[in-house]
């Protein structure tokens, strides 16, 4: 095989597969379009793009709109932002699933661990527009967060007016929503353990204890790297629709990211180049998180993405 | 059966202690919100704190939600993109997903690569958007539908799925004379029914749910979706509309009740059917977890 030409593979490749090629066809498209075309149009990010020139008759003006973007006040403050929240739905929100994963396990009574799993799931199916509804009225000055603070003698506020909550609500309510969902993945890695282990470690006489360290956690370790891989890689990427629905102009200091700035900039105020550079530093910046991660990964823990 | 030791067992009752909190802290504020939607606003406004009930039952909510003819439209709107958005997304993910199961193809490596690298990377949210408008979806429901027709990950879960298929049963489909259209829709996708069942779920509960491209696509009020409408009242409190005709001293208590109707109604089909389909989403998690 590998002595023919490549030319002569092609054209028995097309003979053969020329209806399968077809059928590919309107999904390249598809990618090409709402993909490719996009990567290519953040080109406007190095130009001073003017809608009526169009992206290629706009005028080149090189790292202009990214040089702004480091020297304006923005950059700190929405960089900063950025980490915080990662950085704390991090620590707070991955080793959460985790957690109801292990204790998940441990129930006995089918029914009770079928119930638990089915009520924990059901946030992830409610809308980010009703959560952030509903965390608005709760933590409203008259929502049911301040009554019950003021059942203990603490004072009413609107709780998100203040810019040193905006963090602890976002946290709770992503763990809310995302901790019984999030569970699936380890509570399918702890069913595929081999129960024969457990068995001989109980001969051997190690406790409950012991086999959750010994057995437990190794065996879902890979899980575990991959999740922390995928989790790394957006560790500068906090999406925008929950931000921009949660947040309001006295808590920005706290609570404005880079996409939400992103979305600001470029869709409210339509400054569509420096919107862009922002969005193209952003993305630059996730992908090379994520190549890190990943390399480190193969190299500590032979895990990898790809 | 080993005897179980003390220690095992103070920590199981605690274990139960707090799968109880936790299904409490679940499910719970999504009760809440259902007893205020059938609370009588007056009496709401004077309660504090949690109810275990709605405080004097009525329908008064609901009934002025479904007066408000920006509610219907907008759930005929999110039906009809529910609809036809998830039909697309199946057909085009399970074109792409049939071909990245094959086998003796040149080119699947380089459009694996090509399709997985979106996942990755991406152009941003304004180029996106310019992309969209260029290509002239401005104000139209194809926007909602059009440019996210295929999610790579669900792709990816489907294409596990179709890999998972003996060959045998396409061998002799093959030797019929059965082209590949006929293989992946009379064969592939009925075998492979479990996974396109956790596609059309997870499709259209993310086509159900979904705002920020309507919001950023659509111009005409009267194409708004369901979640739009619900923005306005939940997060812009706009709701004008509905609480006209009302005393302007109770507008501010029907208000409150009138917002978790809404909730109610634009969230309980969703969650009526998830119990009985609970499996088949695991089932695609898990599918994907192999995978990964």
């Amino acid at each position: 095989m590998k002595t023919k030409s490549f030319r002569l593979r092609f054209k028995k490749d097309l003979q053969q597969n020329w209806t399968l090629y077809l059928l590919i066809f309107p999904v390249i498209i598809y990618y090409f379009i709402f993909h490719y075309r996009p990567m290519g149009g953040a080109i406007i990010a190095f130009k001073d793009y003017v809608p009526k020139k169009g992206i290629w008759g706009s005028n080149w003006v090189g790292f202009k709109h990214f040089i702004n973007f480091f020297k304006s006040n923005f950059f700190f403050r929405i960089f900063k932002n950025t980490v915080v929240i990662n950085v704390s739905t991090l620590i707070f929100g991955f080793p959460a699933p985790i957690i109801l994963a292990l204790l998940i396990n441990e129930i006995k009574r089918k029914n009770f661990k079928k119930t638990v799993q089915t009520i924990t799931y059901l946030p992830h199916f409610i809308s980010l527009v009703v959560v952030a509804g509903v965390i608005k009225d709760f933590t409203a000055d008259y929502g049911i967060i301040n009554d019950i603070i003021a059942f203990f003698g603490g004072e009413r506020r609107t709780l998100l007016n203040f810019p040193h909550l905006f963090v602890p609500i976002y946290v709770i309510s992503d763990i809310w929503q995302g901790v019984g969902w999030g569970s699936i993945i380890y509570l399918a890695a702890l069913s595929s353990i081999d129960p024969a282990l457990y068995e001989a470690a109980e001969i051997d006489g190690a406790g409950r204890w012991k086999q959750t360290l010994a057995i437990t956690i190794p065996s879902i370790l890979p899980t575990i790297v991959i999740m922390l891989i995928l989790r790394m890689g957006s560790i500068f990427n906090v999406g925008y629709e929950k931000i921009i629905l949660l947040y309001n102009p006295l808590i920005y200091e706290t609570s404005d990211v880079i996409s939400s700035f992103v979305y600001r900039r470029g869709l409210l105020e339509a400054n569509y180049s420096f919107s862009t550079a922002v969005g193209l530093f952003n993305s630059v910046l996730n992908f090379s998180m994520l190549l890190i991660a990943n390399s480190i990964s193969r190299k500590v823990n032979e895990t990898s993405l790809w | 059966m080993i005897k179980e030791s003390t220690g095992r067992k103070v920590f199981r009752f605690f274990n139960g202690l707090f799968m109880l909190f936790m299904i409490i802290v679940c499910f719970y504020p999504m009760l809440y919100v259902l007893f205020v939607s059938f609370s009588n606003a007056a009496l709401f406004m004077e309660h504090q704190g949690p109810l275990l009930k709605p405080l004097g039952f009525t329908l008064n909510s609901y009934k002025m939600v479904f007066k408000d003819p920006m509610i219907l439209k907008g759930y005929v709107n999110t039906i009809f993109i529910v609809v036809v958005g998830t039909c697309i997304n199946i057909i085009m993910t399970a074109l792409c997903a049939y071909f990245l199961s094959r086998k003796n193809v040149m080119f699947r490596t380089p459009i694996m690569i090509f399709v997985t690298f979106t996942m990755f990377f991406g152009g941003g949210l304004i180029p996106f958007y310019l992309t969209v408008r260029n290509v002239g979806l401005y104000n139209s429901h194809w926007a909602l539908i059009l440019p996210t027709v295929i999610n790579t990950y669900n792709m990816i879960i489907m294409r596990t799925g179709f890999q998972g298929i003996p060959d045998s049963m396409e061998e002799s489909a093959k030797i019929d004379g059965a082209g590949h259209l006929t293989i992946l829709f009379r064969i592939i996708i009925p075998l492979a029914k479990p996974v396109i069942a956790v596609m059309v779920l997870y499709y259209a509960v993310g086509h159900w749910n979904s705002w920020f491209n309507a919001m950023i696509f659509l111009q005409d009020r009267e194409k708004f979706p369901l979640q739009l409408i619900l923005r306005e009242i939940l997060i812009q409190n706009d709701m004008s509309q509905m609480t006209t005709g009302v005393g302007l001293l109770d507008q501010e208590a029907v208000a409150e009740t009138i917002k978790y109707a809404v909730i109610v109604v634009a969230t309980l089909p969703i969650l009526l059917i998830y119990p009985f389909l609970q499996k088949y989403f695991v089932q695609g998690i898990m599918i994907g977890a192999i995978k990964g």
